[in-house]
């Protein structure tokens, strides 16, 4: 466990302070050391976002993230208001992924009040919670190639891709990125068979897409070069800090909470999942594009099998909707990792505790000790790696 | 999985001057938690890291239960004295009697425990604190799992329980200066919290209160900030 | 061979570059606001108050239940329930919003006071061009800005409009049913004391006051 860590150390030159704690890092004493506050509106921070950082000529010795930007306070508000006048908040938490967020939201006041969802609303949520995977993986390796260098072009193929499947949000739920679309036992509205036709149609578009995406990046040699062998996470490290989603998986480290928890009908389709051997930039660039493929897959499975029915539990109320007293916590793989929902009742019409777990915030956590050592250009670039979204970071 | 009544029996036989309560759950999702006592909770958790693998802290997150003030009938016996044919004399007397009694608040930190290498959980622990102002005392659990730093920072942020042992205990989401915990639920927000005119009438007069406020004090950013048409 | 993957992607800009010529799914631009896009069905944007008829006051739907603005998130909706009450759909006499104000600037489209209304009479626009000089006043909405024809909400989402008119003249129905049950059983008893010794009159019912409204609804 301490072995990786200690060599870690020699390596950049650090002293050993606890193997999960960042290492001290002194400067080389020649020219001094550089304080730059990176941020908030830094246009590679993705929102408002700042990191101190100091540096030692180019190399980075300490980082130091700096949130609140955007904290809005989004727990208190939720304490303030019914289960189901959070649902809209959830979705700008992270504004990319609205569909995962209402599906997570969803799935915890399930449990807590042991609500039974419809078949062919499980099919519709798996459904769109891919289609949303595909939206965050495609714009996700966009951002990153742009902040390599790359101004526009890759990310412009990922917006074209993902202009498709808001249209086919908005057909469904009547937002493009505000969709407000799931209800505590069920979805709101029935999909029609010809907006089941219509995604089939862009879902047979996607593999093209993907080969398409894949021809453009993955054998550059500009970005291998960028990539390859920078902001290395250690697999035991990455678990400690709680790390979790495509960030995980690319250090190596098998755990997708679909296959783990299984939640909603995710047991019946044939995935895999796609692990990396280095846990650098370019691994977690290649485990998105994986893990586009293997959500097609998903989407072909389920657009094959999805039976008719209705799409909320008739037993569901809107109105006056009280779980009994109790806690729960319940917790999806959201495409930037484990977001969970937990919730305390005590049997009003409010939610006593109301507690996000955002996947963004806890996987940016680990940015200091990816980014020791390294020069202060590829900073950007392993920040970019982690996938962020501020909405959800600062709540 | 093992039950929790199993974890606590192990924890016990690990630990053996731990003393863990199981505290029940009345929900549906029957997730049941522990509750550790401070003193001894890094032992604890770095018996369930290193001997249950639990190897994954998920979430972390503060509760805030406020003193709460009980009502309750009580019978009470007194002696009471009555002057009886010139005689001094006492006599028992039961009365029923509304006595109000006021329950100690605490804050509660809450972790969510999974096992990545055995694929279980979850695992949900509790601590609590003595009071809830000056006794608002934890111990961190950030040496045994990394991702409880942040996390705790949150909670000292919002909630004030001051985690002993924290390696930057600093606040997290408010800005420095920041001298209240806005998740208690006794917080009050300040009057120029909102400025914006709207048609809420209420937002309208505390706007205008707090303007007036401050109109004497000469603060200028804060009319500049006002700004109302 | 080192820069063969960036010649394996400049070939796929190059592709990409020719196909925008002749490939008429690539040319995506719209000239707005001389050329629109098709407009999507469930589009949702900010509430407006339905109306039967065509006299917005009269046939307003609304009877100031004040739940949308209980429900309502961002507390955008301000409501002042009416001291007297006058006929609905049904001809029952209800109260009426006498202040209904929507806050534009501060709604989010959410469609909260939509599922939560019992009436029906709440529903989401598609209007978007909304933009007024006046920040605070332009934006706020009373009731006769918010109120819009049963007609505009045929326009804007038919399917969904079909099946709330559905819905609501089943209810109406049903209500006509009860009313009609209601006035049979009332004739009945009012002719039970005579008995047998005159013939029963049969009994004739009492037209509800609801079909007034009916009546406008089929005329408008």
């Amino acid at each position: 466990m301490t072995d990786a860590k200690l060599e870690f150390d020699a390596a950049v030159g650090a002293k050993q302070e606890g193997w999960n704690r960042p290492p001290v890092m002194e400067p080389s004493g020649e020219g001094g050391v550089l304080e730059l506050a990176m941020g908030p509106h830094h246009p590679s921070t993705h929102g408002v976002f700042r990191m101190d950082v100091a540096l030692d000529g180019e190399r980075v010795i300490r980082l130091k993230p700096v949130f609140g930007y955007l904290h809005r306070n989004h727990e208190k508000l939720a304490e303030g208001m019914s289960y189901l006048g959070s649902m809209p908040f959830t979705d700008r938490l992270d504004y990319i992924c609205s569909l995962t967020n209402n599906w997570a939201y969803a799935l915890a006041v399930e449990k807590l009040t042991g609500q039974e969802v419809p078949e062919r609303a499980e099919y519709l949520r798996v459904i769109l919670g891919e289609l949303t995977r595909v939206v965050n993986h495609a714009s996700s390796i966009g951002f990153l190639i742009q902040e390599m260098g790359a101004s526009g072009t890759p990310l412009m193929y990922a917006f074209r891709e993902r202009e498709k499947i808001l249209d086919l949000f908005e057909a469904l739920t009547g937002a493009r990125m505000m969709c407000n679309y799931m209800r505590f036992g069920g979805c709101r509205v029935d999909a029609s068979a010809a907006w089941l036709e219509a995604t089939r149609k862009v879902v047979a578009g996607l593999p093209g897409f993907v080969d398409e995406f894949e021809q453009l990046l993955r054998s550059n040699e500009i970005l291998m070069a960028r990539c390859q062998g920078v902001g290395i996470l250690r697999p035991d490290l990455a678990v400690n800090a709680g790390v979790t989603g495509p960030l995980l998986r690319a250090s190596g480290v098998n755990y997708d909470i679909r296959k783990v928890d299984g939640y909603g009908i995710y047991n019946r389709f044939k995935f895999r999942v796609p692990l990396g051997d280095h846990g650098d930039v370019y691994d977690r660039f290649m485990i998105r594009m994986l893990e586009l493929r293997e959500s097609i897959k998903i989407l072909e499975q389920a657009l094959k099998e999805i039976p008719v029915g209705p799409v909320m539990d008739a037993k569901a109320k809107i109105r006056g909707f009280r779980p009994k007293a109790g806690e729960a916590y319940g917790r999806i793989e959201a495409p930037k990792g484990e977001l969970g929902f937990y919730l305390i009742s005590d049997g009003g019409p409010n939610p006593y505790r109301y507690r996000v777990r955002p996947p963004s915030l806890i996987n940016l956590t680990i940015l200091e000790d990816m980014c020791l050592g390294q020069n202060v250009a590829d900073v950007v670039l392993i920040f970019g790696s982690v996938d962020i979204v501020l909405g959800e970071v600062d709540r | 999985m093992k039950t929790v009544e199993e974890i606590k029996a192990a924890i016990e036989a690990a630990v053996p001057d731990a003393r863990v309560e199981i505290v029940a759950n009345p929900s549906v999702s029957g997730q049941h938690s522990l509750r550790l006592t401070p003193s001894r909770a890094i032992e604890v958790a770095t018996f369930l890291r290193d001997g249950l693998k639990f190897d994954y802290l998920s979430n972390v997150t503060g509760v805030d239960w406020p003193d709460k003030e009980i009502a309750e009938k009580v019978k009470v016996t007194r002696e009471v004295t009555k002057v009886e044919d010139g005689v001094e004399q006492t006599a028992q007397e039961t009365v029923e009697e509304t006595r109000k009694r006021v329950e100690p608040g605490c804050l509660e930190a809450v972790y969510h425990l999974y096992s990545m290498s055995l694929k279980q959980g979850p695992l949900v622990l509790r601590m609590r604190t003595l009071n809830r102002t000056d006794q608002a005392e934890l111990p961190s659990l950030t040496p045994v799992w990394r991702s409880a730093e942040f996390q705790e920072r949150e909670i000292w942020d919002l909630y004030g329980i001051v985690f002993s042992g924290h390696p930057d205990l600093r606040r997290l989401l408010m800005w420095d200066g920041f001298k209240d915990h806005p998740m208690r639920r006794d917080y009050v927000e300040p009057d120029d919290f909102e400025y914006e005119p709207t048609a809420h009438d209420d937002v309208l007069k505390r706007a205008e209160a707090h303007r007036a406020a401050h109109a004497t004090a000469g603060a200028a950013g804060h009319e500049a900030t006002g700004g109302e048409q | 061979m080192l820069g063969e993957g960036i010649l394996k992607g400049l070939a796929e800009t190059a592709r990409n570059f020719a196909g925008s010529f002749v490939s008429a799914e690539r040319l995506t631009t719209v000239q707005y606001p001389e050329e629109r896009i098709a407009p999507i069905e469930a589009t949702r944007d900010f509430p407006f108050l339905l109306y039967d008829g065509s006299d917005w006051e009269a046939g307003m739907r609304c009877v100031a239940c004040q739940i949308c603005e209980k429900e309502c998130p961002p507390q955008c909706i301000y409501i002042e329930k009416s001291k007297d009450k006058k006929p609905d759909a049904l001809g029952k006499p209800q109260f009426y919003p006498a202040r209904f104000d929507i806050d534009i600037s501060v709604c989010m489209s959410c469609q909260i006071c939509v599922e939560v209304c019992p009436f029906e009479a709440i529903k989401m626009d598609t209007e978007f061009e909304l933009s007024t000089t006046d920040r605070f006043g332009g934006l706020l909405y009373d009731r006769k800005e918010l109120a819009k024809s049963n007609e505009h909400y045929h326009k804007i989402h038919p399917t969904e409009a079909a099946e709330v008119d559905a819905r609501l003249a089943e209810e109406k129905a049903k209500a006509d049913a009860k009313a009609k049950a209601a006035a049979a059983a009332a004739a009945a008893k009012a002719a039970a004391p005579v008995q047998a010794a005159v013939q029963v009159q049969p009994a004739k019912p009492v037209q509800p006051a609801g079909d007034l409204t009916a009546e406008r609804e089929t005329k408008a």
